[in-house]
């Protein structure tokens, strides 16, 4: 149970070198315990930087995040992330990639594995356990990635792009499984995702960020109450009409951006 | 092994038999002299005598005395005295260069105090330090681990060194978001991780012990396969010459091949 606090947080990557870049600028913004936000934006305009920030790896430059009240110092277990490339490590099996955290965390031996063939039979994978990273595609490295971090179950879930290499298909399968680890377990979730279809299904707010330096331009509820399925939210007006609403902000933001040098 | 893969290793090579075959040729038709190149069938006759030469006191239990009599041999006295030189050598640079490297990349402070000492011995001809390990440790064995010891350190630094700094930072987040402390991130992620690096580094150095070996062995030494080479070479016997020039190239080859093998193990995870 976790609630993110970020205020006037701002990421200059390289001050003191030739050539600084300011990533994030006076961004503020508060994730509720267990509400699930999604952030789009163009490319490079510090949906990843926003997120590691989070997640401890980097100093801010200015300005503060809390999490659960404290402010974040470290990386820890509480917030676990999903890399945008995965970050599995090459020497260690899809088993050993999964029970790694679980290790970590002292649990037995025989209940972390369990717990690892849970999720790896979650993100259909079941077979692959004794592969190595190098031998799986780069839709099977995602869901090695996504299984191994809900396998140690954080509070707080820090997702960058995870279904941004899977097909159509897998996408949709994922996307259930994570939204019903979402209400079972109960998580603050962190999403990023350049799929505004995906972030209006899943999310209950969707941040919209500026073309680089990242400042929030704004966000937009999404919470879809009264419908009985999943398809009829997504067959809905209301969900057309907000997807639309964001789409064509995010498109005026990638214009800004100019020429699409990433 | 079965008869098909022992045919496509023969097969593989080929080439070397030929190499061997014209050499013989070239002796039986005398296109050389004698005294210039040995015919290999001389040269194995009298790898074959320095293989049956090793003098005991018999007991008279005719297994017993072979096997003594082998292990007392020309060949095998030499080789694993240049064996035990190079594996304490090679043995020791790994134990240090990789511990060093590895600190190096992780601890400013030893970065700074030992990156311009790695970098001003780098280019050192190594076999350059031979006259000086022999003024300082003799003639014996020290003399001889040192030199290895010393010229095979440096590359294996640089290796661990770059394979350690290079390591992919988002390995080192992933773990460390995954609860693994600061202090176990070398052993856990840093390592491994440059492993590849760190084996391809001390494969050079084994071929560098190799040069650095049979050079101080030629230099000064009272045993080994290089002090087998100079003193044979001297007295004009160069079918024996030969022979230790032939059994050095065959530790050679193995020695890599091995190590090869325990790599492609080790390795197993890297994508083909
Ligand atoms: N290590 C770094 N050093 C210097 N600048 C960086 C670094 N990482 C990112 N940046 C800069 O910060 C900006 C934001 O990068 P970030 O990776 O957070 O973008 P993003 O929104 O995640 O993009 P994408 O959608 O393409 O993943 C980029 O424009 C880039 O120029
Ligand atoms: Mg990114």
């Amino acid at each position: 149970m976790a609630d993110i606090v970020a205020r006037n947080v701002r990421k200059i990557y390289n001050p003191d070198k030739r050539y600084p870049v300011l990533a994030i600028d006076e961004v503020s913004l508060e994730v509720r315990e267990n509400e699930f936000v999604a952030i789009v934006g163009p490319s490079g305009c510090g949906k990843s930087t926003l997120l590691y920030m989070v997640a401890g790896f980097l100093d801010l430059t200015a300005g503060e995040i809390k999490v659960n009240g404290k402010p974040v110092e470290a990386p820890g277990p509480d917030r676990g992330i999903v890399f945008q490339h995965f970050a599995l490590f090459p020497w260690k099996t899809v088993l050993r990639n999964v029970t790694y955290g679980l290790e970590e965390q002292k649990i037995p031996k025989a209940e972390r594995e369990k717990i690892a063939r849970k999720h790896i039979d979650m993100v259909k994978l079941t077979g692959f356990e004794h592969h190595y990273p190098s031998q799986l595609s780069g839709g099977m490295k995602q869901r090695v990635a996504i299984a191994r971090t809900l396998a140690f179950d954080p509070e707080v879930l820090l997702m960058d792009e995870p279904f941004g290499a899977l097909d159509a298909q897998t996408r949709g399968v994922m996307q259930e499984e994570l939204l019903s680890i979402w209400s079972k377990r109960k998580k603050t979730v962190l999403f990023v995702t350049h799929d505004v279809r995906e972030a209006v299904y899943l999310a209950d707010r969707v941040v919209i960020m500026t073309a680089r330096p990242g400042r929030i331009k704004e966000i937009v509820d999404t919470k879809f109450a009264g419908y009985k399925s999943t398809e009829e939210v997504l067959e809905s007006a209301a969900f057309a009409q907000k997807t639309h609403q964001i789409w064509k902000s995010v498109r005026e933001e990638v214009d800004k951006a100019g020429p699409l040098d990433g | 092994m079965t008869v098909r893969s022992t045919i496509v290793v023969l097969w593989r090579y080929a080439p070397i038999f030929i190499l061997l075959a014209a050499w013989q040729m070239a002796s039986e038709l005398k296109f050389v002299p004698d005294s210039l190149l040995p015919s290999f069938f001389d040269v194995v006759h009298r790898w074959l005598e320095f293989l049956a030469d090793g003098e005991i006191a018999k007991s008279g239990t005719f297994l017993w005395d072979a096997v003594r009599s082998f292990f007392a041999s020309t060949v095998v006295t030499n080789t694993a005295a240049s064996m035990w030189r190079g594996m304490v050598g090679l043995g020791l640079s790994i134990i240090l260069g990789v511990t060093l490297g590895i600190a190096m990349a992780w601890f400013q402070k030893l970065r700074d105090f030992f990156e311009p000492i790695v970098m001003i011995s780098y280019p050192i001809p190594k076999p350059a330090l031979i006259p000086i390990f022999i003024i300082w440790l003799g003639l014996g064995h020290i003399s001889k681990i040192a030199v290895i010891f010393a010229g095979c350190l440096i590359p294996i630094v640089i290796s661990a060194f770059n394979g350690a700094r290079g390591v992919d930072r988002y390995l080192i987040w992933s773990a460390r978001n995954m609860g693994t402390r600061e202090g176990k991130l070398l052993w856990r992620v840093v390592v491994p991780a440059s492993l590849p690096d760190i084996l391809s580094g001390i494969r050079m150095a084994l071929a560098i012990s190799f040069i650095l070996l049979v050079s101080s062995e030629m230099l000064a030494a009272k045993s080994g396969l290089g002090f087998l080479i100079f003193f044979l070479g001297e007295s004009g016997e160069y079918a024996g010459m030969f022979a230790a020039v032939l059994t050095i190239t065959l530790l050679g080859f193995f020695a890599d091949r091995a190590y090869l093998t325990i790599m492609r193990r080790i390795l197993i995870w890297r994508e083909e």
